[in-house]
């Protein structure tokens, strides 16, 4: 699955589409300490939380995550947008909370 | 030009975690007895016992920078120092508006009580002060430079509530006017790795809760006389001013 797929299945807010929506997801990470993520999360996750840090975008292209999920309705901040859209990083979002969102995409993802 | 000795992070019986000995005359003789020229008074997201440590540090010859230290949306805390009353005043108001509304549990959380000179209780917080701001550390840093005001996030080598454990690295773009650290790293080659991310100054502070901590970890200035200009000035390493040492 890629996360174009997951974001319609889910129908989950796109605030910044960009290259990664082609890209294949092999996982979730769901984890709202940056330096947990940047020492645990794999390349090809998605990356749920509710931090809206420029430093996520950072960590999400260094780890090669291809998406963050912002959940309970979290908006990017400014800086975020900015740096998701240089690195193209997939930026959606969520009114659902981390353990409902990462249920749901857990579910697609070993259903297949 | 002078060599002052300084305690930037300091927690009253304000704080729930803060030892209900930590009275402001109790902080202000601790320091003095300490050898410290100069403390900041920095509770969990409140500035309203720090006034008062200051009018009793100015009659003793202690100059006192009051401030909070800040818990941000990303709970990364944050220490911050004002100079104005009217700033400080102002900042107040920005945290109360910030602050989420949870009640504190005195017997799980501490006690959160402002007491006066004869050290009555005059006011008892009623939210839970260690809580995460609906402020982002940007908009944090944002209001307390416009307020004139320094933004120092405190204790970055920490595992937990710090710049590094909460963001994973310090932004290139962080407007902070210093960084605390804790007293383990001050040592150049602890520190080397820090001065890699962070071109600017750093400062260390005892983070006390008790007042046998005061004064256990502090930073030297160099600077003409004390004032938060002159030390705004040493953390830029402007003009002669300069920190001198970690310790």
């Amino acid at each position: 699955m890629n996360v174009r797929e997951l974001q319609q299945k889910l129908s989950l807010t796109v605030f910044c589409g960009g290259r990664s929506m082609e890209y294949e997801v092999s996982g979730g990470y769901t984890c709202d300490l940056l330096s947990d993520v940047m020492g645990h999360a794999r390349s090809g996750n998605v990356w749920i939380t509710l931090q809206t840090h420029q430093n996520v975008v950072a960590i999400a292209s260094l780890k090669e995550l291809p998406a963050i999920v912002l959940v309970k309705g979290f908006n990017p901040d400014t800086g975020m947008m900015e740096h998701a859209e240089k690195e193209g990083i997939a930026i959606l979002g969520t009114d659902e909370d981390s353990f409902t969102v990462s249920g749901r995409i857990y579910q697609l993802l070993v259903s297949r | 030009m002078i060599t002052l000795r300084s305690d930037l992070h300091i927690h009253t019986l304000l704080s729930p975690c803060g030892d209900l000995d930590m009275t402001p005359a109790a902080i202000v003789q601790r320091a003095i007895e300490k050898g410290l020229h100069l403390i900041g008074i920095t509770d969990h997201n409140s500035t309203r016992q720090a006034m008062l440590v200051k009018e009793l540090g100015a009659e003793q010859g202690l100059y006192v920078l009051c401030g909070a230290e800040i818990n941000t949306r990303e709970e990364v805390h944050c220490l911050t120092f004002f100079d104005e009353e009217s700033a400080i005043s102002e900042f107040q108001d920005f945290i109360d508006k910030n602050l989420s509304d949870i009640e504190n549990d005195p017997l799980r959380f501490g006690h959160q009580v402002q007491v006066d000179r004869e050290e009555n209780i005059v006011y008892i917080e009623k939210k839970l002060l260690i809580t995460a701001l609906h402020a982002g550390i940007d908009e944090i840093e944002t209001e307390v430079h416009r307020l004139g005001g320094l933004f120092i996030p405190a204790h970055v080598d920490r595992t937990r509530f710090s710049l590094i454990s909460q963001l994973g690295f310090i932004p290139a773009d962080l407007r902070a006017d210093a960084l605390e650290i804790s007293a383990a790293n001050c040592h150049p080659e602890a520190l080397a790795p820090y001065r890699i991310m962070f071109p600017g100054a750093f400062i260390t502070g005892s983070d006390a809760h008790y007042s046998h901590q005061i004064g256990n970890h502090y930073t030297e200035f160099t600077i003409k006389d004390i004032s938060l200009a002159e030390i705004t000035m040493a953390l830029k390493n402007q003009g002669g001013r300069f920190i001198k040492k970690l310790l």
